[in-house]
């Protein structure tokens, strides 16, 4: 189904990301990012129609964290604000939605995560099912590190792809300033095996920020918008035994639904953060070797929990802005082993 | 600069939490050494089971018990175990297909090492020696030669069900308040109140958190405020917090710093609780060794003219 209003990513800034940011809190690390985007689009913060966030009370171990991040938009006037306790991905979904009502032009969206203050492979734990799994505390590397195994039983990836594909995100991400992890970096030891270090991301702390507009305003904002063709998330049962982790049906769908196999993608954006998980969507997604994947280094390079989805399409948004990209997907994850899947397709105007 | 602060944060948290009846049955079945799936009614067993079946979304109730030995259907191998997971000494995660059953159950496997375990490896079930109806009755699974083990028969009705779980949590963090807040800390600790100021709507805030809330600019500029203010709002405390060595009735007031834009917290004293006021201007106390005011008591001035509080209620 065609959206029934043209919306566009119109800009997209995040910061450096890093093992650890204490000299900042959440709001400190976010304003600089937030100035970005708005002074890109000409745009002052009583000038966004909706401004949506993603973050998670789980790194920052107190409640109602994000209420403080806020004070980085400027409230007052008051605001039209929503937050989600996922990916800023999803925060980006909501600003869509909010634009395609008409009830807003343009649309703030942004995510941050810092890791650093706790030990992120055991916070993860805390989103698994609580009756059978929570309590037997299998940290995030360890179900990542089950798929993996998976898929080298059925013949689908090894240990040196693996590591190719560790070794190809990192030189990419050389010409990423932002990004955790550039350049040659070892495989090291195994972490949880099959996986070793180097097929793990970085622990980081980061943040993002995206500009949405509608229709004319996103061609006054942006000399080429990176306009959203569809955008569709799907999720899968939440017991990891009832699913095929060698597949990802909610991927495929999402992605069906995004319309992106209606026409050939030219760059996709993929939310990997292990590098057996490229493996699985790549196959989910049909990508032919044709396609430029992570030219930005991928979360493999630079993972800030919550907000590298959003970096994702903010990626390939900028891909599209620079004329680097015609036709771009985006992908963004969350929940162990690829539980939920969000992809978006990102055009730009012919040229 | 001074150095940021940074303080071990632990958060722990006891969720309990009931169970519907299904996993009910299956929690009380580990804690008798019963292993319950639960049939769909296409056929399939689910193990571990749930209420709902993952495709149609239909409610299934129909249990039935399945073998406590099964099949590894993939596998990690843990070589520096975490607290809180089932073995202390290395392991192998792994999801096993119990016999009788077609989907996987999450757990450990103790094993001598990765190259004892292998995807297709018969395991059965390590049961704890004490259990109490919860996942850990199942302590792990070890290596196993045999074809599948015998049900014990059971039907899924048992006596006293476990009816509910805690789920305990604790997740430690080493909290930094970052560049504003440490320096407000910092300046505390010599009895001095500095807030930061917008450079934009010029508001003096305190304390700071390194951005105005209102015009979304970073702050820097700090402003020594105080020691003196004004109560602007106030409320009637009469319960006592545990562990709280103030006798009640006692006063919670918010208190506009001279000099600052808005107002903080703090606690009155040296007044009669009924007495204090709107208006009332109030002076810190500070405790022997304290690293803030314990409380503000009045100052003897008159009482500040509304007009001059009334945008910081």
């Amino acid at each position: 189904m065609r959206p029934t209003r043209d919306i566009a990513v119109v800009a997209f800034g995040q910061t450096d990301h890093r093992r650890t940011s204490d000299e900042h809190s959440e709001v400190e690390m976010l304003l600089p990012v937030l100035h970005d985007v708005l002074d890109r689009t000409g745009l002052r913060t009583a000038d966004i129609g909706f401004t949506c966030s993603g973050s998670s009370d789980y790194l920052a171990g107190r409640a109602f964290s994000f209420t403080m991040a806020l004070d980085g938009v400027g409230a007052w006037p008051p605001i039209s604000e929503s937050h989600v306790e996922m990916d800023g991905a999803w925060a980006l979904y909501e600003a869509w939605t909010k634009l395609l009502t008409g009830d807003a032009d343009t649309a703030l969206v942004y995510a941050y995560g810092k890791s650093s203050p706790g030990s992120v492979r055991d916070v993860l734990t805390r989103q698994l099912d609580p009756y059978y799994v929570a309590p037997l505390w299998p940290d995030s590397v360890a179900l990542a590190a089950l798929q993996a195994q998976a898929l080298i039983d059925a013949g689908e990836t090894d240990e040196p792809a693996l590591a190719g594909v560790a070794a190809r995100s990192r030189a990419d991400a050389r010409t990423n300033a932002h990004a955790q992890l550039r350049g040659p970096v070892p495989q090291g030891d195994y972490l949880v095996r099959p996986l070793r270090t180097g097929d793990c991301p970085p622990i980081g702390d980061g943040a993002a920020a995206v500009i949405l507009a509608a229709g004319e305003r996103a061609r006054d904002l942006c000399e080429r918008p990176a306009w959203i063709r569809g955008i569709d998330h799907r999720v899968e049962a939440h017991s990891l035994g009832v699913r095929d982790l060698t597949d990802s049906p909610s991927t495929r769908l999402a992605a069906e639904r995004a319309g992106a196999f209606e026409r050939p993608v030219d760059t996709a954006e993929l939310h990997a953060p292990f590098t057996s998980q490229e493996v699985v969507l790549r196959k989910a997604l049909r990508l032919g070797d044709s396609v430029c994947v992570n030219p930005s280094g991928g979360p493999l390079a630079a993972n800030p929990v919550m907000a590298a989805g959003l970096i994702r399409i903010g990626e390939a948004a900028a891909r599209v802005h620079r004329g680097e990209s015609d036709r771009a997907l985006a992908h963004a994850t969350s929940g162990p082993c690829l539980q939920q899947n969000l992809v978006a397709v990102l055009e730009g105007d012919v040229r | 600069m001074p150095e940021v602060l940074k303080a071990p944060l632990v958060v722990e948290f006891p969720f309990t939490r009931s169970l519907g009846p299904v996993q009910s049955a299956f929690l009380t079945g580990l804690r008798e050494r019963v292993v319950l799936g639960v049939r769909t009614t296409d056929g399939r067993t689910l193990v571990p089971p749930v209420e709902y079946d993952p495709v149609t979304a239909e409610e299934i109730r129909d249990l039935v018990e399945v073998a406590p030995t099964g099949t590894v259907t993939t596998w990690a191998w843990n070589h520096e175990p975490r607290r809180g997971q089932p073995l202390d000494t290395p392991f192998a995660w792994v999801l096993v297909r119990l016999d009788g059953a077609d989907t996987a159950l999450l757990h450990a496997l103790d094993a001598p090492g990765p190259d004892a375990v292998r995807t297709g490896m018969r395991v059965r079930v390590r049961w704890a020696p004490e259990r109490s109806g919860a996942i850990t009755d199942i302590a792990c699974f070890e290596p196993y030669d045999g074809g599948p083990g015998e049900p014990t028969g059971h039907d899924g009705r048992f006596e006293n069900p476990v009816t509910g779980i805690v789920a305990a949590a604790r997740l430690d963090y080493v909290y930094s308040p970052g560049r504003a807040q440490t320096a407000y800390i910092e300046n505390l600790s010599e009895r001095r109140t500095v807030g930061e100021r917008c450079p934009s709507c010029h508001k003096v805030y305190v304390p700071p958190r390194g951005a105005c809330p209102t015009c979304g600019l970073a702050t820097s500029e700090q402003v020594e405020v105080g020691p003196r203010g004004t109560v602007t709002t106030y409320c009637i405390v009469n319960i006592k917090a545990k562990n709280l060595d103030i006798e009640v009735p006692y006063v919670y007031a918010h208190i506009a710093l001279d000099g600052a834009g808005l107002a903080l917290h703090g606690r009155i004293g040296g007044i009669p609780y009924d007495e204090v006021r709107m208006g009332l201007r109030v002076e810190p106390v500070w405790a022997e060794g304290g690293r803030h005011p314990d409380h503000y008591r009045p100052t003897g001035e008159p009482d500040a003219d509304y007009e001059t509080y009334k945008e910081m209620l």
